[in-house]
């Protein structure tokens, strides 16, 4: 009684700085409240006030303790006890607070379950002050505290490790933690901590030697088997162990009566924690079936490079071996790859960078060739090893699925294709039934790198054009995709590199148009003899289309000297489609095509020479051939008389007039066309809502131009485009009839 | 055999299109116009000591292809030897430490064999022997090799003279003993160098060659039969048929159909592979061709399709080998 009054008379003095940041922390609690609650502001501050006086009584209080005291219902001790425990519990207590709390806890003079009480409530606001924390592990030495509150203390030291704002001081008594491992109760909280604390430089053979001859009495414990597999990581030369696969955790949970307060003062104070870390080792993920050891499709785990034994006379054999090297295990979050890009190495099997995104971004700040020779020789025999159509008996599809799965997302993170991937791709190609893994492997095509390889005819075309002849609808569009996709790559990987490097432009430049022609070229055949093969199917055209509107824009869009205009064999189906989503891209693509000659034109006129590569005659010539055709039908209603391209529409009057259709000449333009026909009845629906005729002919004049402005409402925006660009209208009155191509 | 038109048709590719610092040279089989020689000359000066490689001869090696090691060191085999042995205590007892260096119940050990390499280029073989402590008898006593196993490299120019510094090229690897600790080695090589392991199977395009060259060699001793074993497939009993002719009238043949001494040619293969299925068709009514070729032995060594060799005489054995290697790298590449 006579203490406490004291202490209550007498506040806090001592530790002016401590009670400034104690201050500082009462308003840090208030500002959070006044967020939090502001209908309650008022009473709230009143409540937090309070709670702070009689939390700096309690501390105060409890620094002064002399002698081992007991504590009664009601006494003064125990409404101390209450307030630390209640104010923990809502905001956590104050940096300056832990000392003397781990002062009390663990010199031993109040009961047990007092201390556990006060173990339970260091619950952090903010950081724990290592000096604190050093402290107490000086009290830990001297052993005036009981096992149990030893063992809480430790467990209470574990869960708030990242909460300690220092750790060199810690890192500086491993010694003394690895002494208390003798303590069989002590040992697998110590073991926790160890694993926390260790670092290359506190691995030695004695520790080792220390280890393992716990491990021989007391057998397999898996607190044990991690600190002995971290040595590993950092010693693999001095120690070896291999954790069975089925391991999953190698700590109890130890996180006690805080991981619950912990969270929710950080919620009240900051909002959530960002502070959770979690521990692991590169143990490979559990293998689903046995395999062979020689064919783990299974991915390996980045391990550190265990092939860098001692030796100083070889420090400078390999550039990113040293001592100080970071083992990647540890590495989790981009900062860290950050902070370590100097100090990473690749790890033990190049394999495992597949599924590690930092090290895939680490891989593409590292230029050494043996990366991707390492990454050759793996891939390759994994491919070959485990193609499912290549291999007799191979059952496991769905795992080399997700494997070719795997390096399409690496080659897309990249941005790069694999060399073994092309190479396993011209080799099984021909062996392929087009059915197995089909998505993957379609996939995989995209990123088969462009290359002067003048023999992606026999390697890559042939195989695939047999494939594509022969099989479904559903293949052929998918064929397509693939190939647009791979024209994309080509051009972007181009626009990077003739950014990069001016200098051999023009050696790289013809052999990239030569190549990308050629697909192009390519892609042109099978779309044509695929279109007669499908019956000009609609979903067809669509994906041959969406091919060509990259085809119709790579000197504008790419910088690229290469127009190559699309085949009849795919323009007429595609002007005489019977649905408007084709008509409209085809007028989207022409549109696209005129802009780029214009451009090529006006460059070649100002000799500006952009690039010294003149698109031929011939390539006008066609779009001109196409544009009168297309105008013709759409517009001018003249395209059988008018057509002039060999493949085209004309026909004799004589001809035609057997057919004995009535309204011929303009069966095609934009009202009559099949796949205009649905827009055609719609508008004339909106203009005389009581005609169920279907008057065609009313749509003239100025409903013509109602027309076409409810045309490009209805989303045709190819469609306008193509109208605006290439039809001069003489006079918005009678536009009934006048349209010039140009050109 | 038609059923290896696939396997041959496979294009055998020469360069990437990545600027990988090695190209491909030359195609090598199924291409009828290029030779191959049966025992090359040695390169180095010294003539090898049959005794150093005598342990090699008359056991059944399992093979496999490797693909080149990353960072090997040659001074470092005895540090391997006691990594690899705390890798296989470690394996053998999951979950229990072991420390490096000390004594286990398998010993390990690791050592080049300088004689087995063809080229300039050529690494010396490496052999690893694991043997186990004899517990009950004497120290004296040797220790009792369980298993061995060696990569080699005789003529592995088309994979050796592309590779950057930093990798080693030993493509062939050959086992003889438990399958369990072949797993446990080529598990700790793939983990400490990088590298693949592949089994080897021998193609019966493969084997046809190897009884023609072998069976035109000449030997200083009687030697056996010349044996070759088809399967006959589709069939709802397994049916193997043996076909064995006497070395010498297979060697008189073989001199018949042979244009060039030293140097054999697919084409040449064919012809006598054709003659010995003529004559048989003609006493038994059998189309071998229509058959897989399985397994063929002669006196110089014996090879199944699965990938199993024993070779028989040590004269021929750079020979053999550079045979195999030239198969282990066309899997590798």
């Amino acid at each position: 009684m006579q203490r406490s009054s004291r202490a209550r008379k007498q506040p806090l003095h001592a530790h002016h700085k401590s009670q400034t940041d104690l201050s500082a922390w009462r308003k840090g609690g208030t500002i959070d409240s006044e967020k939090s609650l502001q209908s309650h502001q008022s009473a709230n501050d009143q409540k937090y006030d309070s709670q702070e006086e009689s939390l700096e009584q309690a501390l105060s209080y409890f620094e002064k303790v002399q002698d081992c005291v007991a504590l009664k219902k009601q006494s003064v001790p125990q409404k101390h006890l209450d307030a630390v425990e209640s104010t923990a519990l809502k905001q956590g207590l104050p940096p300056e607070g832990f000392e003397i709390l781990l002062n009390i806890v663990l010199s031993g003079k109040f009961a047990d379950t007092v201390n556990t009480r006060l173990l339970k409530s260091l619950i952090p606001a903010s950081v724990i002050p290592e000096d604190s924390v050093v402290k107490a592990v000086s009290w830990l030495c001297v052993s005036k505290c009981s096992g149990n509150i030893k063992l809480l203390f430790l467990k209470w030291l574990i869960t708030m490790f990242d909460y300690i704002d220092h750790k060199e001081q810690l890192h500086a008594l491993y010694g003394i933690f690895f002494s208390f491992l003798q303590d069989e109760r002590l040992c697998p909280c110590i073991c926790h901590l160890l694993y926390l604390l260790t670092r290359k430089e506190h691995v030695n053979p004695f520790r080792i030697r220390r280890l393992l001859e716990l491990q021989a009495r007391m057998g397999m414990q898996s607190y044990l088997q991690a600190l002995l597999s971290l040595y590993k990581l950092f010693c693999p030369e001095q120690v070896t162990i291999t954790l069975p696969g089925k391991m999953k955790t190698y700590f109890k949970n130890s996180d006690g009566p805080w991981k619950a307060a912990i969270t929710a003062v950080r919620q009240r104070n900051q909002g959530p924690s960002s502070l959770s870390q979690t521990l692991f080792l590169g143990t490979a993920q559990p293998r689903s079936r046995k395999r062979k050891w020689n064919a783990q499709l299974v991915i390996p785990a980045s391990s550190a490079n265990t092939n860098n034994l001692e030796d100083d006379r070889e420090k400078c054999f390999y550039l990113y071996s040293t001592n100080e090297s970071f083992p990647l295990e540890q590495l989790h979050t981009f900062p860290q790859l950050l902070q370590n890009i100097h100090r990473l190495e690749f790890p033990s099997q190049m394999g495992s960078v597949l599924t590690n995104p930092l090290l895939l971004h680490y891989m593409n700040c590292v230029k050494d060739e043996s990366i991707y020779l390492r990454l050759y020789y793996w891939m390759g025999q994994m491919l070959q090893e485990e193609c499912t159509w290549c291999m007799v008996d191979n059952p496991y599809e769905e795992e080399f699925k997700s494997f070719l799965e795997t390096v399409y997302k690496a080659e897309c993170f990249l941005q790069e294709g694999f060399s073994a991937c092309e190479e396993f791709l011209y080799k099984t190609l021909p062996l392929w039934d087009g059915f197995c893994c089909r998505s993957e492997v379609l996939r995989l095509l995209s990123w088969i790198p462009l290359s002067s390889f003048s023999d992606i005819k026999s390697y890559l075309y042939d195989p695939l054009a047999q494939l594509f002849f022969t099989s479904s609808i559903y293949f052929k569009c998918s064929v397509l995709e693939s190939l647009k996709e791979l024209l994309q790559n080509w051009l972007n990987c181009n626009a990077i590199q003739v950014d990069l490097e001016s200098s051999s432009l023009n050696t790289t430049l013809s052999g990239l148009v030569n190549g990308v022609a050629e697909l192009v070229r390519f892609v042109g055949w099978i779309s044509t003899v695929g279109l007669r093969l499908e019956n000009n199917s609609m979903l067809l055209l669509y994906f041959i289309l969406d091919f060509y509107e990259i085809v119709c824009d790579m000197y504008l869009k790419y910088n690229l000297p290469l127009l190559i205009m699309l085949p009849a064999g795919i323009f007429y189906p595609a002007l005489l489609s019977m649905d408007s989503v084709n008509l409209n891209q085809l007028c989207y693509i022409m549109y696209r095509y005129r802009t780029n000659l214009v451009a090529a034109k006006e460059n070649e006129l100002c000799k500006k020479k952009m690039l010294q590569f003149k698109f031929s005659d011939q390539t006008y010539q066609v779009y001109n051939q196409y544009i009168i055709a297309m105008v013709g039908c759409l517009w001018t209603s003249s395209a059988f008389q008018k057509d002039i391209h060999p493949q085209g529409l004309h026909m004799d009057d004589e001809l035609l007039s057997k057919t004995a259709v009535k309204e011929l000449r303009n069966s095609f333009n934009i009202v009559y066309h099949p796949a205009m026909m649905g827009y055609s009845i719609q508008f004339l629906q909106q203009i005389c809502p009581d005609d169920t005729t279907f008057n065609f002919k009313l749509i003239k004049g100025k409903k013509w131009n109602w027309y076409l402005e409810y045309l490009y409402t209805q989303g045709l925006k190819g469609l306008k485009v193509f109208i605006e660009s290439s039809i001069s209208r003489v006079s918005q009155a009678s536009c009934n009839k006048a349209g010039n191509a140009e050109a | 055999a038609p059923e290896d038109g696939a396997v041959r048709t496979l294009p055998s590719l020469r360069r990437l299109s990545r600027a990988l610092p090695f190209g491909r040279s030359h195609g090598r089989l199924g291409v009828s116009s290029s030779g191959r020689l049966i025992v090359p000359a040695p390169s180095s000066q010294e003539k090898a000591d049959p005794q150093k490689t005598a342990f090699l001869l008359r056991k059944a090696w399992t093979l496999y292809s490797v693909t080149p090691l990353y960072r090997f060191r040659r001074g470092r085999l005895r540090d391997y030897a006691r990594l690899l042995g705390a890798f296989i205590a470690a394996e053998k007892q999951k979950g229990l430490a072991v420390e490096v260096g000390v004594e286990l119940d398998i010993k390990v050990a690791l050592s080049s064999l300088a004689d087995l390499r063809g080229s300039e280029l050529d690494q010396d073989a490496l052999l690893v022997q694991l043997s186990s402590r004899s517990q009950a008898s004497s120290k004296n006593s040797e220790d009792k090799v369980v298993w061995s196993g060696w990569f080699c490299s005789v003529f592995g120019d088309d994979l050796s003279e592309n590779v950057p510094e930093h990798f080693t090229c030993l493509p062939l690897f050959l086992t003889h003993g438990a399958e369990s600790y072949t797993s446990l080695v080529g598990s700790w090589f793939q983990k400490t160098f990088d590298c693949c392991f592949r089994r080897l199977a021998i193609s019966p395009l493969n084997l046809s060659w190897m009884v023609a060259m072998w069976a035109g060699c000449k030997l200083d001793r009687a030697a056996s039969a010349v044996e070759l074993v088809f399967s006959v497939p589709r069939l709802a009993q397994p049916l193997d048929i043996s076909y064995a002719i006497h070395p010498e009238d297979a060697k008189a043949l073989w001199d018949t159909v042979q244009k060039t001494p030293g140097e054999i040619t697919q084409e040449e293969v064919d012809v006598f592979m054709d003659c010995l299925y003529a004559h048989f068709h003609r006493h038994f009514k059998i189309h071998l061709s229509a058959a897989k070729l399985v397994k063929v032995s002669t006196g110089i060594a014996s090879a199944q399709c699965d990938g199993i060799v024993k070779i028989l005489h040590s004269q021929y054995l750079p020979g053999v080998l550079m045979l195999l290697t030239e198969l282990a790298i066309s899997q590798i590449q």
